[in-house]
């Protein structure tokens, strides 16, 4: 055959492949993202890049208070990913995990505020748990409604939800739950029984997170509702077919996702800030989405991709105390590891043929 | 191996292309020449569309020569096929709604100049003359039928100068009569000196219209014949690789008692187009009802509302079997004078014994999930039985092994996702979770197709045993011989319309393809 007329570059489906191989490609997409990091801060800062990763990891986990810090940014992470999961295994893409956990936090600081002074700290602290999750939950049936009544697009529907609830914390912010003496916009400092108590040095929040990922493991696996998200997921008309009411199992899987979002929102106010401010959340709800995608939706998956980033995070900061880099540095890292990760899929599942290699791929 | 020099035929020597470990195809040679009709015969997943799409551009060949005219070429793209004189009309037809069949035809020539309608309607017209072909230049295509829009197609190819035409299944979707015209324009095609190659499953239709038979099995190559010399049983035992009995079953069962009545049924889609209109018939235990119809005359429409899963108007009534039958007790009871199903849910009509094992188009669209895996897929409909919040795995787990011995399903595991397994399987595993939960109604759809002999012939096996036991069965199937010999009655869908109801013992083909086009056999067409 005449070999100049074959195309360049051909795919082929690959057949299943072991899952020791399917690691190492991730792994090897890991080290690639990291070099690639690498040759980025070499340019933005000029600085060697083996002391800069040195430089974040020593600043991440090279220190006890540093753990600590590392360790707070991880809880809301990982508790948001699993609040999300859920609904992603649905493919019902809510992309307003930010505004549930607002709506959460806004539920028990109510609570924090007005009732300190009348119940003592473990009634307060799970009243205000309780009412962070109805509130959650209830700010994620609204758009869950909408779509199972009139298939109103759910994308669209909670990234808006996200504005309204930030808004509104501002609003009482500068309004009704602005502290004494008025002008500086702030809500007041959490009563001590409001505050969640530490353990190990970091609030127990991370203590709840870690309890929530074996139980999102068990309930995604094997309960009655995780199969009928799973269900629903892969094909709305399959699930008609087999009995199942699409429309309730989407309000009641919305509905979980956002009382556990709420549950973070909590834990941010409670255990983290000990107030409420429009940023309670911090764009965590956006993030947790990428850990969530990277885990395939698996929760202890979503644990180490969480801690990941969770240094990344930290590190950054000692980053640009130390070396002048600046802390945007971490998000571009983050960005080139999803970029890595999620193009490794591609080559998982296709295999490339060069022009004259044929033969030797065939014979693999 | 010979590769005359001729004007218009190909050629194909050692043709070979892989799918990572899969050969699709081995080695395959071929000839063909001008005038000739060869038949591509083989089981499903033995490499005739590789094959065919590897000489019309869309798969490049891995190892092998093609020959278009006694001439060496290598086709990289559809358009060298088409430079070449090679047309291919698909299984799904690619034309756009809104144009007129002239504007498809000539649509993405790179004509210069004005976009002369006159001409081109004057070009289709002595095209379509010359063939026999029955065309309207000016006609939209969501005015058409699906035989029309086929006919674009094949005029699109040889408005283009198509030499040698590959028709990938243009039969599956006609009427006996539509394919009836369509053979006839083949001939004339063939009269005319281009070289056909038809891709069929359906034997008689092989035997009928082609010079040549070529068989693949399983990618492999094996053997040409010359139509004349061979019959439905060699060509199997070609196919398959060892003797088939073709015969089909149509047992007596002992109980034939009143099952299912729809009165008046009506259902209204979306879009406000009645898809089934005015139908009643009664559907009895220990019988196989076949649904005939062209695709898309309310077959769907018909189960789905049965099954809950669509609303209708009227009624539809189920009686419970006889209380000292075998399938008496097993399901939730019911009123005996006519239990109404319209207005149930799904899950309420499962529990009365009612059980659709739905192929839709997709195969994996609706009756299974197809990223999940066997176990998973078993439990489907039972998953809600127990107490607690958590499923149980074992039953599901016993019954997908159980089902991989008695049906001899081909499966690495109970873990691997159905969507790894071939169409045959996918189908086995369906029918025989519907099987499993012991229906008194079996309503299936499509249940053969794009099976190979050996798996349809299993499928008629379970569907006739349901039989026996006093299952009502509703079947809805394509291929009227095999409705005529496996059902014992009939009910033929025209435009939602019942437009007769049959014995299926004593009605022909050509009856009911009469009855597929218009009601009651009248002649007036049915829009």
């Amino acid at each position: 055959m005449n070999e100049k007329h074959t195309p360049l570059l051909r795919l082929a489906k690959r057949e299943a492949m072991s899952s020791g191989k399917r690691w190492a490609i991730r792994i090897a997409a890991i080290a690639l993202a990291l070099l690639a990091g690498g040759i980025v801060m070499a340019l933005a800062g000029n600085n060697n890049p083996f002391a800069a990763y040195a430089t974040i990891l020593d600043g991440a986990l090279g220190k006890k208070t540093a753990v600590r810090q590392t360790v707070k940014n991880f809880i809301p992470l990982l508790g948001t990913a699993l609040a999300i999961a859920p609904c992603f295994k649905m493919k019902f893409w809510n992309i307003g995990a930010e505004g549930q956990i607002t709506a959460g936090a806004v539920c028990a600081t109510y609570f924090a505020l007005f009732w300190a002074g009348r119940l003592p700290q473990v009634p307060l602290l799970l009243v205000m748990a309780l009412a962070g999750m109805v509130g959650g939950g209830l700010w994620a049936l609204v758009p869950a409604f909408f779509k199972a009544r009139w298939g109103t697009n759910e994308t669209l529907f909670t990234l808006m939800m996200n504005y309204i609830i930030i808004g509104f914390v501002k609003w009482l912010q500068g309004g009704p739950w602005e502290k004494q003496p008025k002008g500086s916009q702030q809500i007041a400092q959490f009563a001590e029984n409001a505050c969640l108590p530490k353990v190990a040095g970091v609030y127990c929040g991370w203590i709840i997170v870690l309890v929530l990922m074996v139980l999102m493991f068990l309930y995604m696996k094997y309960t009655k509702q995780g199969y009928e998200i799973a269900v629903v997921g892969e094909s709305e008309a399959t699930a008609r077919y087999a009995g199942m009411n699409v429309g309730r199992i989407i309000m009641r899987t919305m509905s979980l996702s956002g009382a556990v979002a709420g549950l973070v929102g909590f834990l941010l106010v409670s255990g983290a800030n000990n107030t409420l401010y429009d940023g309670v959340a911090g764009g965590v709800g956006f993030t947790a989405i990428t850990v969530a995608w990277l885990a395939q939706l698996n929760p202890f998956g979503m644990a180490a991709i969480s801690a990941i980033l969770a240094v990344l995070e930290k590190g950054a900061d000692t980053l640009q105390t130390r070396m002048g880099v600046p802390v945007a540095i971490s998000d571009v890292i983050t960005g080139i590891l999803l970029f890595f990760m999620l193009g490794c899929e591609f080559f998982i599942q296709y295999r490339v043929i060069v022009r004259g290699h044929e033969e030797k791929e065939a014979a693999k | 191996m010979m590769c005359v020099e001729q004007e218009g035929a190909i050629c194909l020597k050692g043709l070979t292309k892989r799918f990572g470990s899969v050969v699709a195809n081995d080695k395959i040679d071929l000839e063909l020449g001008r005038g000739e009709i060869l038949a591509l015969l083989g089981e499903n997943g033995s490499g005739k569309t590789t094959l065919m799409n590897m000489i019309s551009g869309i798969y490049f060949p891995d190892e092998g020569q093609i020959f278009v005219g006694g001439r060496e070429v290598t086709i990289r793209s559809p358009k060298d096929a088409f430079d070449l004189g090679i047309g291919m009309i698909h299984q799904h037809y690619k034309l756009v709604d809104v144009f007129t069949a002239a504007e498809n035809i000539v649509l993405g020539l790179p004509e210069k100049g004005k976009f002369d309608k006159r001409a081109i309607a004057q070009k289709v017209r002595q095209i379509s003359e010359r063939y026999g072909f029955d065309i309207d230049p000016d006609k939209k295509i969501y005015d058409m039928s699906v035989s029309e829009k086929q006919t674009v197609e094949i005029v699109k190819v040889l408005y283009r100068g198509a030499d040698i035409l590959i028709l990938d299944e243009p039969t599956a979707v006609l009427t006996p009569q539509e394919t009836d015209k369509l053979f006839a324009v083949l001939r004339n095609m063939k009269a005319d000196g281009k070289a056909i190659v038809i891709i069929t499953h359906k034997l008689h239709e092989v035997l009928d219209i082609s010079d040549q038979v070529a068989v693949l099995r399983k990618g492999k190559y094996i053997g040409t014949v010359n139509t004349a010399e061979t019959d439905a049983q060699k060509l199997t035992e070609m196919m398959v690789g060892h003797a088939v009995s073709l015969n089909i079953d149509r047992p007596e069962a002992r109980y034939r008692d009143p099952r299912l009545e729809a009165r008046h049924l009506t259902v209204v889609n979306k879009e406000g187009v009645r898809m089934l209109d005015d139908v009643s018939f009664l559907a009895r235990g220990g019988e196989i009802l076949g649904i005939a119809g062209v695709a898309g005359s309310g077959q769907k429409e018909l189960l789905e509302a049965i099954a809950g899963l669509q609303k209708g108007a009227g009624s539809v009534l189920y009686y419970p079997p006889h209380p000292n039958s075998d399938l008496a007790g097993q399901h939730v009871p019911v009123d005996r004078d006519g239990e109404e199903l319209l207005g149930k849910t799904p899950a309420q009509i499962q529990k009365i014994g009612v059980s659709l094992a739905f192929v839709p188009e997709d195969r994996l669209g609706m009756g299974l999930v197809a990223g999940m895996d066997m176990v998973d897929n078993m439990m489907l409909k039972t998953y809600v039985q127990g107490n607690g919040p958590f499923v149980d795995r074992k039953p599901p787990k016993e019954l997908a092994r159980r089902l991989i011995d008695e049906l001899e399903i081909v499966t690495p595991g109970v873990s691997t996702p159905v969507r790894r397994l071939s169409g045959g399987n996918v189908q086995k595993v369906l029918v025989g979770r519907e099987i499993a939960s012991s229906p008194t109604v079996l309503m299936t759809a499509y249940p053969v197709r794009g099976l190979d002999i050996n798996s349809s012939y299993t499928i008629y096996r379970l569907l006739n045993e349901q039989k026996m036991k006093g299952v009502a069965v509703l079947l809805v199937g394509e291929d009227l011989d095999v409705l005529l010999e496996l059902c014992d009655r009939i009910l033929v869908l025209c435009g939602g319309k019942v437009s007769a109801i049959v014995d299926a013992r004593e009605t022909s083909k050509e009856e009911v393809g009469l009855y597929m086009t218009h009601v009651g056999g009248r002649e007036e067409e049915v829009k």
